[in-house]
């Protein structure tokens, strides 16, 4: 592989907490160098592109492949198309596919999938419950062993506290988080869209916004009282959002991530029975979106994942509350982030790090830095270049995007892996 | 000091002398016991009852056993406690007992605190042989005997008691002793198996065998029983065996001349490997039998001498 050099971008790094305007050399699939005036050595490839943005590649905690078990919605191939156009170089998949991801050798299998794809790692979640059922804890130190980051029930919260108690006391023993879909099951049954006028008005059997923090709740008790440590994965309540602000004050192993619809989009954007707006949790009133968006200012929030969730057009081309919630996320996963930075409400060395090196932290991923001796997996992006999501041409198989049509500002230009170009001409 | 109580109830409040007392007796039984001699006069005349609300065939036949080489009438009940109200069984077979004349009375229950309540209604010496998750000290005490004939003391060394201590009464009554001797006590295995506020007891826990094994002295494996797995504390069995069962790889952690125990009956290859179980220098979970029948000797012994109700 020849080297590349990067020439006269912004280089930036939460990590390292590095921003200025330079050169970056990769040879053999590792950056090489990076600082200001770096030669180019012969045979070189040069990439020049004035007012970018280089950056770590991605690092996104929160994606459904459709593999296995639902590949006419996503295969691991697509999805990873989707990635590499999205930044992102390293991407945690859920588990409630089909089979679920419950045993050892389902692990190993995801992982060398992501390794054929050559431009995405894939780290795998592993099923917290056999067959993310929530009846029965999973393996979970053979599943860790066999490579899973941290355990999960994905679309799902588990309903037993007794259960939960477990696989918290469990987990902490192998020294794994359990990532949580903070949704009480009971009070979200039957449910397509957030309890309110809104889903009043539009005859829409509604979940009530409380079923987040009645979970929340619980699991931080379940967390102060058993030592494990617990991730709620999409919050999208303020009340919600104020347990786990005071559950960190306490200092308990609590943490979360948001997903770009719950800080972007609020219930209006379901209008009239969009049901690419059709999302689990469900989008929710303007008062909970600006909450979402405080605490990403203000570091209660851990990480933005995509959130992906593939579903392809007969999923979806059903009455509102028969169609399946979620929406894809891959390729628009930074610039909805950068629409936060461009409003004012998150500088940009914040938001870049909730994409990187905080996600990578937190569960421990060996990525997600721009460093010298560092594997090379890079994102090259336009903070300004304009574009517009349109569904039928985004990358990769799902075309489920809640912001069809809508005209956003920053684009990513390149994607390397391993110094290896997987996206941009 | 002597054993000077009545009862043998529990390790927990022992004095170290009085454990030492009791261990010293048992020394001179197990060089009896080797003899082939028996002192069959010592509880001539006397009656030992095996009262058994749980099932049990070590236990019972080795305290069987013990009373028979000391002399006593040894007769054994077995009480089923599924058909009949608990409470009320156990005090009648108190009244019962009392107008039979035992003078021993050796009693398991599956529910904790049992012993303790005979103790108050019967006028015998009562021996707890295992009382639900609470204790069993002559489990303990055989324990003991075992470590300090191999050892050679019974003070600082490192003990590790290994697997599912929430269940055991096994591991309370060795974490009584083993602390009240003076030896540093490590409880390993997955939190889900470990009691509330443990360290409570004055051990260090450990979740993971290669550092709850370093260094130690004994490794003391527990039973870990199947309905343990249906109750969802453990995933699997095969998971339970690749971390916390004892095997020759995660051994190695302790010291090469580590002894290694197990109170019985084995589950191989759920929380032990045979190929250490079996191990002919390093275990010594045959030799423990052994040192049962000679302890519980000890212990009959000790109690006939200061019931006051000399024959």
């Amino acid at each position: 592989m020849s080297d590349t050099l990067f020439a006269g971008v912004r280089l930036l790094d939460p990590a390292t907490n590095l921003d200025t305007h330079g050169d970056l050399l990769v040879r053999d699939g590792c950056v090489a160098d990076l600082g200001g005036g770096l030669g180019r050595p012969d045979g070189a490839d040069l990439v020049e592109a004035e007012g970018a943005i280089l950056c770590p590649g991605l690092v996104d905690i929160r994606a459904d492949l459709g593999e296995p078990g639902h590949e006419y919605r996503e295969t691991i191939a697509s999805a990873a198309q989707a990635a590499a156009a999205g930044g992102i170089t390293t991407l945690v998949a859920l588990p409630d596919s089909r089979p679920a991801i419950d045993d050892p050798a389902l692990v190993r299998l995801l992982r060398a999938r992501g390794e054929e794809t050559g431009s995405l790692t894939i780290l795998p979640y592993a099923a917290l419950t056999k067959g993310c059922r929530g009846e029965e804890m999973a393996e979970l130190g053979l599943l860790a062993e066999a490579g899973a980051v941290a355990f999960t029930d994905g679309a799902h919260a588990v309903a037993s506290a007794k259960l939960m108690r477990l696989a918290l006391s469990y987990a902490r023993g192998f020294g794994k988080r359990i990532v949580v879909h903070a949704e009480e099951p009971t009070l979200a049954a039957g449910g397509a869209a957030t309890e309110g006028a809104l889903a009043t008005r539009l005859g829409l059997p509604g979940i009530p916004a409380v079923a987040e923090a009645m979970i929340v709740a619980r699991d931080v008790r379940l967390a102060r009282l058993t030592g494990g440590a617990v991730h709620f994965a999409h919050v999208s309540t303020a009340e919600a959002l104020a347990l786990i602000r005071r559950a960190k004050e306490e200092g308990l192993a609590v943490t979360c991530d948001a997903a770009p619809p719950y800080f972007d989009l609020n219930e209006r954007a379901i209008g009239d029975f969009r049901t690419y707006a059709k999302l689990s949790p469900p989008l929710r009133r303007e008062e909970d979106r600006l909450a979402v968006v405080a605490a990403l200012a203000d570091g209660t929030i851990d990480a933005i994942a995509s959130d992906h969730q593939p579903r392809d057009a007969d999923d979806k081309r059903l009455p509102f509350a028969q169609a399946a919630p979620g929406g894809a996320g891959l390729a628009t996963l930074l610039a909805v982030t950068l629409a936060q930075v461009h409003a004012g409400t998150i500088g940009l060395m914040a938001a870049l790090e909730l994409l990187t090196a905080r996600p990578a932290r937190l569960l421990g991923i060996e990525a997600g830095r721009l460093a010298k001796g560092e594997t090379a997996d890079l994102c090259l992006f336009h903070p300004e270049r304009a574009w517009q999501v349109e569904s039928g041409e985004l990358p990769g198989k799902a075309q489920n995007t809640p912001w069809d049509g809508r005209a956003l500002e920053g684009r990513v230009l390149g994607t390397w892996k391993a110094g290896r170009r997987v996206f941009g001409p | 000091m002597r054993y000077t109580q009545k009862h043998l109830l529990a390790i927990e409040g022992l004095h170290p002398p009085e454990i030492a007392s009791l261990l010293d007796l048992a020394e001179n039984y197990v060089l009896l016991n080797r003899s082939g001699k028996t002192q069959r006069d010592l509880l001539r005349g006397r009656t030992l009852i095996n009262l058994f609300f749980e099932d049990s065939t070590r236990t019972r036949t080795s305290f069987e056993l013990a009373g028979k080489r000391l002399g006593a009438d040894v007769i054994n009940m077995s009480v089923s406690t599924s058909s009949v109200n608990k409470g009320e069984t156990l005090l009648d077979t108190a009244a019962t007992l009392n107008a039979m004349n035992c003078d021993l009375l050796v009693a398991r229950h599956a529910e904790s605190g049992a012993p303790n309540l005979l103790a108050q209604k019967v006028e015998a010496a009562v021996i707890n042989a295992g009382d639900g998750t609470h204790e069993h000290p002559t489990q303990a005490l055989l324990d003991a005997l075992t470590i300090r004939r191999r050892c050679g003391r019974l003070e600082s060394l490192t003990v590790a008691i290994c697997g599912d201590v929430l269940h055991s009464r096994v591991a309370r009554s060795n974490i009584h002793l083993l602390t009240t001797m003076g030896s540093r006590v490590r409880v390993v295995g997955p939190p889900t198996l470990m009691p509330a506020e443990v360290a409570d007891l004055g051990v260090s826990v450990f979740h993971d065998m290669a550092r709850g094994l370093a260094g130690a002295d004994v490794v003391m494996m527990l039973r870990l029983q199947r309905e343990r797995m249906a109750g969802g504390l453990v995933p699997s069995a095969r998971e339970y065996f690749r971390f916390f069962g004892l095997d020759a790889e995660k051994l190695r952690h302790a010291r090469p001349d580590a002894i290694i125990m197990h109170p019985g009956p084995m589950n191989r290859g759920v929380e032990i490997d045979s190929e250490v179980a079996d191990d002919p220098e390093r275990s010594v979970i045959r030799e423990q039998v052994e040192m049962g029948v000679a302890v519980r000797m000890a212990v009959l012994d000790t109690l006939s001498k200061w019931t006051g109700r000399n024959v």
